[in-house]
């Protein structure tokens, strides 16, 4: 599709808004990534990429990575259930279930990890628990993947409630006269209507836990290798005065991150194209 | 175009009478339904009319499941249906807003119904395929199966969702303000063409409408509904030529009204008897007569038979002159309808009234 910059227009002021969004966004978001980049680049291709195999960095990332996505995915059909619940039934209770969803949005992350970590460490409320049945929760990937789906769980709510508020009571009903049974009308009806929501939902939730820090650290334990996870490598290397390392490690972050968010992009624009014809 | 030969669109359901008992409908306190009897001879074509609130779009949900009522029973031919859900219904439901699957194309929308049965009653997809090619063909969209309803206009959207409906082979159809979203010329359009497709389909259909032209146009039979409650049940002919309620009168059509006082069964305007019309009788005392405009007949002078009156209004419209006749004797001003030409008709004139076909209610 052409775009025609200047064009008459009932919506004026558009060469205005582009302007000033271009500029912002400049400030605020690319110039402090393109700062990140720029120290990295000291360093050398060859160096970030031995940097990257370094096992412990590895395994850092593939530990922040890995539980982000699991953490993300879980959330997924949980946090469709909350919507759902909020959306589809009127109970006493219901506004202030409402409100405590953004909860983890609010509350320092310090604050959730130490409060996850005294309920899952072995002497702890359910750690306790857990470690009579053998499993260790807190100071393991476990931990760090319990933390994860406690500050991501907004985001997948947050991004389905409006739209299924929006969803036709109609369709269902169609659905219904049509024979369909209710489980059927859900997956074949809503759930298509639904999908973009989920995976714009998805995105941020992964995004928002691969950068998780303040909730995880006390969870994690932190044992290279093991539980380690790669902003922390970050604020180690920043503690050993090693900027180029720490900014290279923060470089990798960004371009898998791009990559995979990208990948959620291009996902959710087939889906649109495949679902969301409004 | 199809031939007569050819078996209607993948109907084999045979239609079925429809027989609703006593239905009541309370929504939270208040009643928007006390008691609804109504019988749907099987491959009848029936309005429900009535203004918004009247109860007529509950009562449809009702038959279709998608309601239950108060109290009352619903009955498919012998069978009780009241017990039934939604889904063992097997009616065809028609949505007022087309309520079609909008990530579906047309014809996936159409499947659905099919796709939906339990895999002993499901036909292969060669079958569902062939049946959905015979659809699209009825509601004359052949060749839109690959299209999505955001790409279609309302009117086709609305005969997608038809076909969708008809797809189940359904006992009943039943339409909720088919037309009531689409713009004048396409609603008569389809008027007329769905009166085509049900008389070659024979499905017993009720359809919902608050529009009289369009029920009085296509139904064989107008149910017109007020306040939870059926007015009256009739051929568009009954309803429009004999209402039975002032409601129906005021309604349907026009009407003005004539106070009256009526005295041993025959309606007096001040002293002045009048024939009361065919079959009803309002009890003795004060009364309203209620006449249609086109039954009001005006002649030139006082002298002669007739309600004596004096002209109080004239409108030119179109090939006839609107009158506002004011009854002498009587606070009323009467609406009629004269010719264009002839008469010399001007506002304080004096005329003689004669009414046709008026009905005679008690007042209250």
């Amino acid at each position: 599709m052409a775009i025609r910059f200047v064009q008459p227009s009932v919506i004026p002021g558009f060469r205005l808004a582009l302007g000033f969004t271009l500029a912002y966004l400049a400030l605020i978001v690319l110039l402090p990534l393109g700062a990140l980049v720029f120290r990295a680049s000291e360093l050398g291709l060859s160096e970030i990429v031995s940097l990257a195999l370094d096992e412990r960095t590895f395994k850092a990332l593939e530990i922040s990575f890995v539980t982000a996505f699991l953490a993300a995915l879980f959330n997924v059909p949980f946090g469709l259930l909350v919507a759902w619940v909020l959306v589809r039934y009127d109970f006493p209770g219901r506004r202030l279930l409402d409100a405590m969803i953004d909860l983890p949005f609010a509350l320092p992350t310090a604050v959730a990890g130490i409060a996850l970590t005294a309920l899952y460490a072995p002497n702890g409320w359910i750690g306790s628990y857990a470690a009579m049945l053998g499993l260790k929760i807190a100071f393991t990937p476990v931990g760090i993947w319990i933390a994860l789906v406690f500050v991501s769980l907004p985001f997948i709510v947050r991004t389905v409630q409006p739209v299924l508020a929006e969803v036709d009571r109609e369709v269902e009903e169609a659905a219904a006269t049509l024979g369909a049974s209710r489980l059927k009308a859900v997956w074949s009806v809503i759930l298509p209507v639904l999908t973009p929501a989920i995976l714009t939902g998805f995105a941020l939730a992964f995004a928002r836990s691969v950068g998780e820090y303040g909730s995880v650290i006390f969870i994690a334990g932190n044992i290279p290798y093991v539980s380690e996870i790669a902003p922390l490598l970050i604020v180690i290397k920043l503690e050993e005065y090693d900027y180029a390392g720490a900014t290279a490690i923060a470089t990798i972050m960004l371009a898998i991150s791009f990559v995979m968010l990208l990948v959620i992009n291009l996902i959710q624009g087939w889906a649109r194209r495949r679902f969301g014809r409004v | 175009m199809r031939t007569n030969s050819q078996p209607a669109a993948a109907t084999e359901g045979f239609p079925m009478e429809l027989d609703i008992r006593n239905i009541a409908k309370d929504f939270g306190g208040t009643a928007a339904l006390h008691g609804v009897d109504l019988h749907v001879a099987s491959g009848e074509l029936v309005a429900l009319l009535g203004p918004s609130g009247s109860g007529k779009t509950t009562l449809l949900r009702i038959i279709a499941g998608l309601e239950f009522p108060t109290r009352g029973q619903v009955f498919f031919g012998e069978i009780d249906a009241s017990e039934k859900t939604v889904q063992e219904r097997n009616v065809g439901f028609v949505f007022q807003h087309y309520a079609l699957f909008k990530h579906m194309t047309v014809a996936d929308n159409i499947a659905y119904g099919l796709r939906a049965r339990p895999k002993a009653r499901r036909p292969d997809e060669a079958e569902i395929a062939r049946r959905v090619e015979t659809l699209l063909d009825l509601v004359q969209l052949g060749g839109y199966g690959k299209r999505y309803p955001s790409q279609l206009s309302g009117g086709q959207r609305q005969r997608v969702a038809l076909a969708r409906a008809l797809a189940i082979e359904p006992q009943v159809l039943l339409l909720d303000e088919p037309f009531g979203a689409l713009d004048a010329k396409v609603r008569k359009e389809l008027r007329r063409w769905l009166r085509e497709l049900h008389d070659r389909t024979g499905h017993t259909t009720l359809f919902v409408t608050h529009d009289q032209e369009e029920a009085l146009d296509l139904a064989d039979r107008v149910v017109v509904m007020s306040n939870g409650q059926i007015e009256q049940v009739g051929t568009p002919e009954d309803i429009y030529d004999a209402p039975a309620s002032p409601f129906v009168f005021d309604f349907i059509g026009e009407a003005s009204r004539i106070p009256v006082t009526v005295k041993g069964g025959v309606p007096f305007i001040g002293d002045r008897a009048v024939s009361a019309g065919s079959g009803r009788r309002a009890p003795d005392g004060p009364a309203t007569l209620y006449v249609r405009p086109e039954n009001v007949l005006v002649r030139a002078g006082a002298a002669g038979e007739g309600i004596p009156a004096t002209v109080a209004t004239v409108h030119r419209s179109g090939s006839s002159r609107r009158l506002g006749v004011r009854i002498e004797g009587v606070d009323a001003v009467v609406e009629a309808i004269a010719p264009a030409e002839g008469l010399p008709l001007q506002v304080g004139a004096s005329v003689a009234v004669g009414l046709r076909a008026p009905g005679v209610f008690a007042t209250g």
